[in-house]
């Protein structure tokens, strides 16, 4: 039987009628990593004995002790840490880290049963948007091996939409989980800013930097994101609020529903189909009982430069803790210490993260301080105000999540800035600290569109409502890519 | 529009902790003064009398009681450290 095309509530009601074991599942998963992974390289380390060992075990738990997610495989990005599991963030400075804790996730993870079976590729310290700034790997896309998956969550994504894994966990800082969900046709959330406990994430810009999950269908991403929610008190900035059942509010009910959809997010440079994929959306929610209007988030333009300003910033300090002392990576080029620690950083760090590095020391040093930090800062409170005027007279706002589906390997990895354009219709939510979800919308010629639908503070209940009235009134989600079923045996 | 030199590369570099050749800094340099330049289109917007967000939820210090607890056994923190001798972490000979 296969495992691999099956939702949640599925799996478990094999499981609870005998038909499959916990075992028997995760053997199956990790034979179609092995068989499928040489192809898409989305994992790193694996982490098959542990997860075997922890299946037979979970075998024996009495059914009526299991919750929604109970033995059921989860992949995690590699900048999350999972005790006695390599844990890389895809940098050469921590090559073979081996943490000595896990994060909280994991640790909710763990608590809510379900078995992570490996570490998901990424751009090193989740700076990029194509899976090329991994030092170990490019990940490529399931729906076309020669595109990229996008990124930073690359991997987390194509391991999804390849069939290899049903969950994942990204993060998101400027739509590291969105941008990949929408180029590999897949459902990925960025919860509400401090929903989700940051303990045991590598900070890359710790104001924006969020986890969440990813995958095939919005039900199953519900019951992931219930399962690593809640406040936590390794975290100062976990937000101390009552965490709903995200599941039971798929009502299917939208009647009503009032949708903003902001002009600026169609814009030069938005292609035509992911316009078109959006308005057809926008005719199914309509149907579906909902008003839409457009709306301006005037601010919109600058989002990009203020969000590059400020997470370069909080990434060159938070990466100052990388010196080679401890822990990662060790020059052997080193006649003093000052030395050491400069041959340390540069053999470690790829491009992008040195580039990044150094941005953010020159927005932060004295002279640069006030006209590139402080401006980015008070332009953030504009946007962050345009979300707030919205939403005193919107349920939702949406728009495409990208504004072109994947591009070509190698394309563009030599343009920074056209690379960092990828992120346009994602970081102005980072910078509000609101959720937002990517669902698939439709495909440009083979390659999937995204949908992103963002919600007010801490409603990630309409978020999903919206996105699962899309999802049952469409079969975007139902597609799969060449690969999935070549591999089926 | 700022210009980037190569020697401010090498000052931020510097000052980051980051070796680098001649070559690397005019490299980056051409690539840090596009992105500088992009950001300057902040200037655009009058924010003289706009505060500035570090954070978007209001956030509180969180204290706990000022009480002794136990650290993570030595054995553990010394799991990763590349060189090290009777419990210590060896670096590198900083004084001639």
């Amino acid at each position: 039987m296969k495992f691999y095309d099956k939702t949640a509530a599925e799996l478990q009601e094999l499981i609870h009628s005998n038909e499959a074991t916990i075992t028997e599942i995760t053997k199956q998963t990790i034979e179609r990593i092995n068989e499928l992974d040489p192809k898409v390289d989305a994992f790193l380390a694996m982490n098959e004995e542990q997860a075997m060992a922890a299946a037979s075990e979970m075998d024996n738990t009495p059914m009526d002790q299991r919750g929604p997610l109970f033995g059921l495989p989860v992949g995690v990005k590699d900048n999350i840490m999972t005790e006695g599991l390599v844990t890389t963030a895809s940098s050469r400075i921590l090559e073979g880290f081996n943490p000595i804790y896990n994060a909280t996730v994991v640790e909710k993870l763990r608590a809510a049963g379900m078995v992570i079976v490996g570490k998901l590729n990424m751009d090193e310290f989740a700076m990029g948007s194509s899976n090329e700034n991994s030092y170990y790997k490019k990940t490529r896309n399931p729906w076309n091996l020669d595109y990229v998956p996008g990124g930073s969550s690359g991997g987390s994504t194509a391991a999804v939409a390849a069939g290899e894994v049903p969950f994942t966990l990204g993060s998101d800082t400027g739509g590291s989980i969105r941008q990949p969900a929408a180029f590999c046709g897949v459902v990925g959330m960025k919860p509400t800013y401090g929903r989700v406990s940051r303990f045991g994430l590598i900070a890359f810009a710790s104001s924006l930097d969020q986890i969440g999950p990813v995958t095939r269908n919005v039900k199953d991403n519900a019951l992931l994101l219930q399962a690593i929610s809640g406040h936590d008190e390794k975290d100062s900035t976990s937000a101390d609020v009552e965490v709903p059942d995200f599941a039971a509010a798929l009502t299917g009910d939208i009647n009503g529903l009032r949708i903003g959809v902001p002009k600026e997010y169609f814009a030069e440079g938005v292609s035509e189909s992911a316009k078109a994929a959006v308005y057809n959306a926008l005719e199914v929610l309509k149907e579906k009982g909902a008003t839409v209007e457009e709306i301006s988030l005037p601010h919109s333009k600058y989002a990009l430069a203020t969000y590059y300003l400020l997470a370069s910033s909080e990434a060159s300090s938070n990466l100052s803790r990388f010196d080679g002392i401890r822990y990662g990576y060790r020059t052997n080029k080193a006649s003093s210490l000052l030395d050491f620690y400069m041959n340390t950083r540069a053999e470690g760090f790829g491009d992008e993260v040195k580039r990044r590095i150094m941005l953010g020391t020159y927005a932060l040093s004295s002279g640069y301080y006030d006209a590139y930090y402080k401006k980015a800062q008070k332009v953030r409170t504009l946007i962050k105000k345009d979300f707030d005027d919205a939403f005193q007279n919107y349920d939702v706002i949406i728009s495409p999540t990208t504004p072109t589906p994947a591009f070509k390997i190698g394309e563009i990895i030599d343009d920074p800035l056209t690379m960092y354009a990828n992120d346009i219709l994602t970081i102005p939510v980072n910078l509000a600290g609101v959720p937002a979800i990517s669902v698939p919308c439709g495909f440009e010629g083979d390659m999937p569109l995204g949908l992103q639908i963002i919600g007010n503070y801490f409603d990630e209940e309409t978020v999903y409502r919206v996105a699962d009235v899309f999802e049952k009134a469409t079969d975007f989600h139902k597609k799969t890519p060449q690969l999935w079923e070549g591999a089926a045996k | 529009m700022a210009k980037m030199t190569k020697e401010e590369v090498i000052e931020v570099a510097h000052l980051a902790r980051l070796a680098i050749t001649d070559e690397e800094a005019i490299h980056f340099a051409e690539q840090l003064e596009a992105i500088t330049n992009a950001m300057e289109l902040l200037n655009e917007l009058d924010t003289e009398n706009v505060e500035p967000t570090t954070h978007v939820l209001p956030m509180v210090n969180v204290l706990r009681e000022d009480k002794a607890e136990a650290g993570l056994p030595r054995e553990t923190v010394l799991k990763n450290v590349k060189e090290h001798e009777a419990g210590q972490v060896k670096v590198p000979t900083i004084l001639e």
